[in-house]
C-alpha cells in the first residue's frame, strides 16, 4: 500500500543545512498498522510530513514514494488528498483557533466537493464519539481530548484509506489517552483503515501496530514486528536502550547506557 | 526512612476567584515529607503543581492559601512574610520546573545564573562561587564545565539544560527539592539518566523530594512514596511497591488504563469517573 | 419573557446550534470583557458619539453652515450661537457638526483602502516567504521611507486638491504598517499544524491565505488602525490646514483651524473649537485602540 524507497529530506541551505532523513525506506501492506518509533530528532515526524507532502515550501525532498500504486510527485494529487488524512500531535495548534467544529470538519468536504456536507460533519462527530453539541464551538471551549476527537473526524470526513498519526495521545492524559487509542482502534477495524504512527513511546506502538522501523538521527536503525519488540530479540544496541528506558527508572541499568551522539 | 519530618502539610487548600465562579485547585491535601522521594501523580487539573507551588508561596495572583498546618523543619510557611519566603526559597526548599527553555534566564550565562543562585543564600566570594559553580557542574556530570559555564542556555541541549537546572537548585543545599514534571520535556533516555544525577544528589545530601508528573510509571519506579492526586484531593497514598495493590478505583482505573510494551491490542479499560470520588475522604495509608 | 433576557439567553447559551450563533457569543463574550475596561468605554463612546452626531447632523444643526451672514462676523459663542461664528458669519457649531460627517468620511475611507492592501501584502510576503516576501517587503519599505504629510502633498500636488485626493494620499501613505503586522502574523502561524492540516487537505493558498490566515491577522491590524487613527486625523487636518484638502467652503475641521488661525488671539474661538473637536476624536480612537488591545491580548484567551 505504501512504499518509500531511499527517502532523503534535507531543510535550510549550504553551511545551515540540516539533513533530517537519510534514505529511510518502509513498506506497509494494506490494512496495517506500521509504527515510526525514535526519540526527537529522530526523524520520524519528518518522514511522515515527507509522505504527507507537506514539505515542499521547507525542504528538499528526494526519493521514490509510492502510495496505493500512485507514484507520488512534487505536488500531491487531489485523489491522494482524499485517500490519506493526518492526526496531529498538538490538539492545541492542530484547529484553527477562530474556526468552529463545524466548519473545521466541513471544509475538507468542500474542498473536494463531496455531497451531503452537513450529514457528513455530523456522522463523523458520532463516529469519534462526539453529540450534535459541539458543532458550532470553538476549540477553546472543549477539551484537548475532545479536540483530538474533532482531529480524527477531520480525518474521517473524505473517507480516506490511509490515516497518518504524529504522536495522537502524547499531549493527552493518560485516561484520555487510553480512549482516544481505542477510537484509533476501533475506526481502523470499522473502515479497513492502514496506519502509520509515529511515537516516542514503545508501549503505545506495541499496543497499536504489527511492525515498526526504529529511528535515529534520521535513519533507519531496525525494522522489526512488534512481537520481535516484546521478546526483546533486537539486535540492535540502540533499541535494547530504547526498551530498557520504557522498563521505567532502573538505576544500574542506566549506568549501562551509552551516549549514542 | 528518618524519621524526622522536613515538611508538614495539613489541610491545603489552593482557590481560585474567577469570573465563573469558585475554582477549588486544591481541596484538603495531607502529606508528610521524611528524607526520601516522594511522588504526586496526577493527571492535569488535579491540583498536583498548585499544590507544590503552595508549599513555596509561589501560587499565582488570584489564589487564595489556607491550611490548618504548612510547616517546614518547624518554620511555618503559611502567611509567612516574604523576607521568610525568601530565605526558605532556595536554602530551604528549592523548585525544579519542567523546561529549561522557559526556566532559564535566557540572557544570561548559565554560569552566573549558578553563581546568582548561590550568591543570593551566601556571602563569599566570586572566586569561591566560581569554584563551587564548577563543582556542581561536575556533579551533575557535565563533562566540560569550563565551556557550558561560559554558554548562554539556547546553546544547550534540554538534558543538559536540565541538568543546569539542578546544579542551581541544589548549589544553595536546599533539604527540599521539589521537582515539577522535570523531565517531561526530555527524551526517554536522556530523562532516566537526569534522574539518575538527582538519584545519586538526593541520596548523598540525605534531602528530601517531592516528584510532580503525570507518568505513573515513572514515579513508581523513582520514587519511595507516592500520592495519588484527583481533582484537587488525595484519593490514594501507598509506597511505590504498593502500587500494584493499590485500592482506590481512580488509581487502579490509572495503572490500567496505562498501555504496556508486554500487554495485547485489545481494547484499554476506560477509567470510569465516579463522582462519590470528590466527595468520599481519600488517602488510605 | 422580555426581548432583552430571551436575546440575553441566546447570547450566553451553552450551546450553540448555528456558526451564527457561535460568532455573535464570541462577539457578545468580548464585548462583556471591553465593557469592564472604563478608559475604553470612555473612548468607545466618544466614537460612537461622533458617529451619532454625523447622523443626526441634519435635525441638530439650524444651518447647513455654508451661508454667509457677513453682519454676524466674528461673534463670540453665545446662546443663539453656541460655539460663535466664524470670519465669514457661519455658526461654528453647525460647521462643527457638518464637520464630523467628513471626519468619519476620511476614517470611512482611509480603513476601507489600507486595510485591504496591508492584509494582502502581508499575508502574500509572511507566507510565502523567498523572494516574494523580499520583494513585496521592499516595496512596503519604500512606502514607510517617507514622511506622511510630505509624501500626501507630493501626491495632492500631483493629483489635485480635494478631499478624495487627500484621503487617497493619505491612505497611501498609511498601509505600510498594516502589511508589516500582517506578515508579522503570517510568519508566526505559518508553521503552525492548523495550517499543515489545511496544507493536508489539499486547500489551494489563495485558500489558505484568506480563511485561515488573515482572520488571525485581524485583531492586531483592528487595533493598529484605531490607534493610528488619530494620526490619520491629524494628517487630513494638516492637509486641510496647507489648504491641499478639503476645499472652501466644505466645513472640514483642518481647514477650519487654518482659516481661522489669524483670529486666534481675539476671537479664539475660530480656530480653537474646531481643534478641540480633533483633540476630542483622536483621543476617542486612541482610547478605543488601547481597550481593544487588551481585549485581544492573547493571554486572555481569544
Amino acid at each position: 500500500m505504501i512504499d518509500i524507497e531511499g527517502l532523503d529530506v534535507v531543510f535550510g541551505h549550504g553551511k545551515n543545512s540540516f539533513h533530517a532523513v537519510r534514505d529511510v525506506s518502509l513498506r506497509v501492506e494494506k490494512g496495517q498498522s506500521f509504527g515510526l518509533v525514535g526519540e526527537s530528532g529522530s526523524g520520524k515526524t519528518t518522514v511522515l510530513r515527507a509522505l504527507a507532502g507537506i514539505l515542499e515550501r521547507v525542504a528538499r525532498v528526494s526519493g521514490d514514494m509510492t502510495v496505493a500504486e500512485e507514484t507520488l510527485l512534487r505536488h500531491r494529487s487531489q485523489s491522494f488528498r482524499r485517500r490519506v488524512q493526518m492526526v496531529f500531535q498538538d490538539p492545541f495548534g492542530s484547529l484553527h483557533p477562530r474556526h468552529t467544529v463545524d466548519t473545521i470538519l466541513s471544509e475538507p468536504a468542500r474542498v473536494h466537493k463531496l455531497d451531503r456536507i452537513e450529514q457528513r460533519v455530523v456522522h463523523a462527530l458520532e463516529e469519534v464519539g462526539l453529540d450534535a453539541s459541539f458543532r458550532f464551538r470553538y476549540p477553546h471551549q472543549i477539551s484537548g481530548g475532545q479536540r483530538q476527537r474533532v482531529s480524527v473526524a477531520r480525518a474521517l470526513i473524505t473517507g480516506p484509506e490511509i490515516i497518518l498519526l504524529d504522536e495522537p495521545t502524547s499531549a493527552l492524559d493518560v485516561s484520555v489517552q487510553a480512549e482516544v487509542l481505542n477510537l484509533l482502534m476501533r475506526l481502523k477495524r470499522e473502515h479497513g483503515l492502514t496506519y502509520i504512527l509515529v511515537s516516542h513511546n514503545l508501549a503505545v506502538v506495541a499496543h497499536m501496530c504489527e511492525s515498526l522501523s526504529v529511528m535515529q538521527n534520521g535513519s533507519v536503525v531496525e525494522t522489526m514486528s512488534v512481537q520481535q519488540l516484546r521478546e526483546h530479540s533486537s539486535t540492535m544496541p540502540y533499541t535494547q536502550q530504547l526498551l530498557t528506558a520504557s522498563l521505567g527508572y532502573d538505576r544500574t541499568a542506566i549506568d549501562a547506557f551509552e551516549e549514542f551522539a | 526512612m528518618s524519621d524526622s519530618k522536613l515538611l508538614i502539610v495539613e489541610d491545603l487548600h489552593v482557590t481560585y476567584n474567577t469570573p465563573t465562579g469558585l475554582v477549588r485547585a486544591v481541596s484538603g491535601v495531607s502529606f508528610e515529607l521524611g528524607h526520601e522521594k516522594l511522588g504526586i501523580v496526577g493527571e492535569s487539573g488535579s491540583g498536583k503543581s498548585q499544590t507544590g507551588r503552595a508549599i513555596l508561596g509561589l501560587t499565582a495572583t488570584g489564589g487564595t492559601v489556607g491550611a490548618r498546618r504548612l510547616a517546614f523543619k518547624g518554620t511555618n510557611l503559611l502567611n509567612a512574610s516574604e523576607r521568610t519566603m525568601r530565605q526558605v526559597r532556595g536554602s530551604g526548599i528549592s523548585m525544579i520546573m519542567q523546561d529549561p527553555k522557559y526556566s532559564l534566564n535566557p540572557v544570561m550565562t548559565v554560569g552566573s545564573q549558578i553563581e546568582e543562585a548561590l550568591l543570593i543564600h551566601n556571602r563569599t566570594s566570586k572566586r569561591v562561587a566560581r569554584e563551587r559553580t564548577y563543582e556542581m557542574l561536575r556533579a551533575v556530570k557535565i563533562r566540560e564545565p569550563e565551556r557550558v559555564y561560559k554558554a548562554y542556555p539556547h546553546e544547550v541541549s534540554g538534558g543538559m539544560g536540565q541538568r543546569i537546572m539542578i546544579a542551581m537548585m541544589m548549589i544553595p543545599e536546599p533539604a527540599i527539592i521539589i521537582a515539577d514534571e522535570p523531565t517531561s520535556a526530555l527524551d526517554v533516555t536522556v530523562q532516566l539518566q537526569v534522574l539518575a544525577v538527582l538519584d545519586d544528589m538526593i541520596s548523598e545530601r540525605g534531602m528530601g523530594l517531592i516528584f510532580i508528573s503525570h507518568d505513573l510509571n515513572l514515579i513508581a519506579s523513582f520514587c519511595d512514596r507516592i500520592l495519588i492526586m484527583y481533582d484537587g484531593r488525595v484519593v490514594e497514598e501507598c509506597t511505590a511497591a504498593e502500587l500494584e495493590q493499590a485500592q482506590h478505583p481512580y488509581t487502579r482505573g490509572l495503572v490500567n488504563c496505562l498501555p504496556r510494551l508486554d500487554g495485547g491490542q485489545d481494547e484499554l479499560p476506560v477509567l470510569k469517573r465516579d463522582p462519590s470520588w470528590l466527595t468520599t475522604p481519600g488517602a488510605t495509608r | 419573557m422580555t426581548t432583552e433576557a430571551t436575546l440575553r439567553g441566546w447570547l450566553l447559551a451553552e450551546i450553540p446550534t448555528s456558526k451564527w450563533q457561535a460568532r455573535c457569543q464570541r462577539i457578545f463574550i468580548g464585548w462583556l470583557d471591553f465593557k469592564r475596561n472604563p478608559i475604553a468605554m470612555i473612548g468607545f463612546l466618544i466614537i460612537l458619539g461622533l458617529v451619532v452626531i454625523a447622523a443626526l447632523a441634519p435635525w441638530i444643526t439650524t444651518s447647513d453652515g455654508l451661508e454667509l451672514h457677513l453682519a454676524d462676523r466674528l461673534k463670540p459663542p453665545s446662546s443663539e450661537h453656541w460655539f460663535g461664528t466664524d470670519e465669514l458669519g457661519r455658526d461654528i457649531f453647525d460647521r462643527i457638526i457638518w464637520g464630523s460627517r467628513i471626519t468619519l468620511y476620511i476614517v470611512a475611507l482611509v480603513s476601507i483602502i489600507v486595510v485591504p492592501i496591508g492584509l494582502l501584502i502581508g499575508t502574500v510576503a509572511g507566507y510565502m516567504g523567498g523572494w516574494v516576501d523580499t520583494v513585496l517587503m521592499r516595496l512596503t519599505d519604500i512606502f514607510l521611507a517617507f514622511p506622511r504629510l510630505i509624501l500626501a502633498m507630493a501626491l495632492v500636488a500631483v493629483l489635485g486638491r480635494g478631499l478624495e485626493n487627500a484621503v487617497l494620499a493619505i491612505a497611501l501613505t498609511t498601509w505600510s504598517p498594516f502589511a508589516r503586522i500582517a506578515r508579522a502574523e503570517a510568519l508566526t502561524i505559518r508553521n503552525s499544524e492548523f495550517i499543515l492540516a489545511a496544507q493536508m487537505q489539499g486547500i489551494s493558498t489563495v485558500g489558505i491565505l484568506a480563511r485561515h490566515v488573515t482572520p488571525l491577522c485581524m485583531s492586531s491590524v483592528t487595533v493598529r488602525l484605531t490607534l493610528d487613527m488619530a494620526g490619520i486625523i491629524l494628517t487630513a487636518a494638516g492637509l486641510g490646514f496647507l489648504g491641499l484638502g478639503a476645499q472652501p467652503p466644505t466645513p472640514e475641521w483642518g481647514a477650519m483651524i487654518s482659516l481661522g488661525r489669524q483670529y486666534l488671539i481675539d476671537q479664539w474661538w475660530v480656530p480653537t473649537i474646531p481643534g478641540i473637536a480633533i483633540l476630542v476624536v483622536s483621543l476617542g480612537f486612541n482610547l478605543l485602540g488601547d481597550g481593544l488591545r487588551d481585549v485581544f491580548d492573547p493571554k486572555s484567551g481569544n
